[in-house]
């Protein structure tokens, strides 16, 4: 693992966080070094995808090379010890999270994996006119499930607005629980917001009200600590690939007792007792949710990026972020014509804008042959961008190996996008 | 600022972009068709009012997008009116190819209307931007959508 020498620096507000060294940390990120169209790449889509560490990288290859072999499978050395290598990661997953087991950690390819499984798994033990409590800024994974279900059982799908900074309106979600609420599934920081919801706050009430909570954690686990047991989250799912570690592997922690009851989501090897013609019986949690070949190296990859995360610490990147994120709105405010969605008080290093008379679209090419990479487009949140009557934003989603001179090469890329559009 | 996107955003095209002509819904439309790009969200509204001999006789669009698509979809409707369907579709496919083949020329064009593929050439800067050919098509599809009566085309 790449060491990352930490150093003190005063913070605002908090002198007892530690902030890093980006220029190390930015060493640690091969593709960092690239040029594009003969810029440097300035990587600003972090909340899309972020970029892997060479610990990471190194991690997998050296699978490959040195022991690979299938998992839960051979009396054979090699497959024993990357099961319990691969087991193990299950362990960090589950100190990533604070859950109280890595019992409670399953496996799954990503974030819609995992809501798709509880929509599944846990929702289809749910009735017709049983109540499924969403948000206005959810991302379409934690909206389609739901239509889904709603299509199957029934149920009744309910949407929380948000008010125009962004922000969660709390007062509308407690008004919206009720005695029908089973179910409710919203994102702890929004893919195209930055907002951060007041978790804590939205799971207490709806367990008050006799509802679970799903929390969509895809963008929240990068960007701060996370603790489901503080939280009392019933059902939390991240994935790897935004937390500096491969695509394809992610996880859903759940409550041991919900897991215990419900039924398997995809049938297959890996997820049994026994099998019969007759009569198969399951696995207990979480090997009963796993079917099939799991994405054995991708797990490897995401216990080293963990690894890499602690090792530098998340108070530190959180800092670090949070710094960028302050810089960012500053700088961006002062762009003539641009407005910025989202600045609920609460909110994670995530910047969507528009600019006045020019489409995202126009924006992301331009910037693009200056080395600027933004997302740009509906983000997969079409509902949002109605509620905001936008076609699309642009957006800035920043990560550890960002700098201040990021920000300030896309700011300047803008003014040419300006200068173009004239 | 660098040659390409000089190309792709020349002054034509952000004048279009800008200032669509034939942004609106015309009387009388009797054929008509949406466009959509999910990758991005634009989309546009083709309209046309065939005649009774088959010619196009207005044709207009409604829609939100990039200056590219918003560009294109209004130099088709500039281009298009009083051409016959067969006309049309030819049209789209020289266009398509100015937008997608390198080494694409007007001696390789079989549509009539020299004039027409002259102006369209405009957009062929999207040539080097893979992804902006459906911005640059999305109004053409939609057209070709609407004299086939279907009513719809994504670009995916």
């Amino acid at each position: 693992m790449a060491s990352v020498e930490t150093m003190r620096t005063p913070t605002a507000g908090d002198n007892s966080v530690q902030a890093f060294d980006v220029e190390r940390v930015r060493a640690d990120f091969p593709v960092l070094q690239q040029s594009v169209h003969g810029k440097p790449l300035t990587y600003l889509d972090s909340g899309a995808s972020a970029q892997k560490p060479k610990a990471v990288l190194e991690a997998m290859d050296e699978v490959y090379r040195t022991c690979y072999a299938n998992v839960h499978r051979g009396a054979y050395y090699f497959s024993q010890h990357l099961t319990d290598r691969y087991e193990s990661v299950r362990t960090k997953v589950a100190g990533l999270l604070n859950a109280a087991s890595d019992q409670e950690i399953v496996f799954t390819r990503n974030v819609t994996e995992a809501i798709n499984l509880v929509a599944h798994s846990f929702g289809n033990s749910l009735s017709a006119g049983d109540e499924v409590i969403i948000s206005e800024m959810e991302h379409h994974a934690n909206i389609v499930p739901w239509q889904l279900l709603r299509d199957r059982v029934g149920i009744n799908l309910k949407v929380v607005p948000i008010a125009d900074d962004g922000s969660f309106r709390l007062d509308a979600y407690e008004s919206m629980l009720g005695p029908r609420t089973r179910l409710v599934a919203i994102t702890h920081t929004s893919n195209v917001l930055g907002t951060v919801t007041p978790m804590k706050e939205i799971i207490r009430l709806a367990h008050k009200a006799g509802a679970l909570v799903l929390v969509d954690g895809a963008q929240a686990v990068v960007h701060s600590k996370v603790d489901v047991r503080d939280l009392d989250a019933d059902f939390y799912a991240f994935t790897g690939h935004k937390l500096y570690g491969p695509t394809a592997i992610g996880a859903l922690y759940a409550k041991a007792e919900l897991l215990k009851e419900m039924p398997p989501f995809l049938g297959g090897g890996d997820m049994i007792r026994s099998v019969s013609f007759a009569e198969t019986t399951y696995a207990d949690p979480p090997h009963r949710f796993e079917a099939g070949t799991p994405p054995i190296v991708e797990a490897i990859g995401l216990g080293a990026a963990i690894d890499y995360v602690n090792g530098i610490g998340m108070e530190a990147i959180s800092a670090h972020e949070a710094g960028l994120l302050a810089y960012a709105t500053e700088r961006l405010s002062a762009v003539e014509g641009l407005t910025i969605y989202g600045r609920a008080k609460e909110k994670a290093a995530i910047v969507s804008f528009t600019l006045d008379g020019i489409h995202p679209h126009d924006i992301g090419t331009i910037v693009d042959r200056e080395g600027v990479a933004i997302r740009v487009g509906h983000h997969c949140a079409q509902p949002l961008m109605e509620r905001f009557c936008v076609p699309a934003t642009a957006r800035a989603s920043m990560g550890l190996y960002n700098t201040t001179d990021d920000i300030d090469v896309l700011v300047r890329a803008l003014e040419k996008v300006k200068e173009l559009f004239g | 600022m660098d040659d390409l996107l000089r190309d792709l955003y020349q002054e034509v095209i952000l004048d279009h972009g800008k200032h669509p002509r034939n942004l609106r819904h015309p009387e009388g439309a009797n054929r008509q068709a949406r466009g959509y790009n999910p990758l991005c969200g634009d989309q546009v509204t083709i309209y046309l009012v065939e005649d009774e001999d088959g010619r196009i006789a207005d044709v207009a669009f409604e829609g939100k997008g990039c200056a590219i698509s918003m560009a294109s979809a209004s130099m088709m409707t500039e281009v298009l009116r009083g051409k016959t369907e067969a006309e049309a579709r030819r049209l789209f496919d020289d266009f398509h190819r100015l937008c997608t083949e390198d080494g694409f020329t007007l001696d390789q064009a079989y549509a009539e209307d020299r004039e027409a593929l002259e102006r369209l050439q405009v957009l062929s800067g999207v040539r080097a931007f893979p992804v902006r050919v459906k911005c640059a098509t999305l109004a053409w599809h939609a057209m070709t959508a609407a004299l086939d009566g279907e009513g719809q085309a994504t670009t995916e």
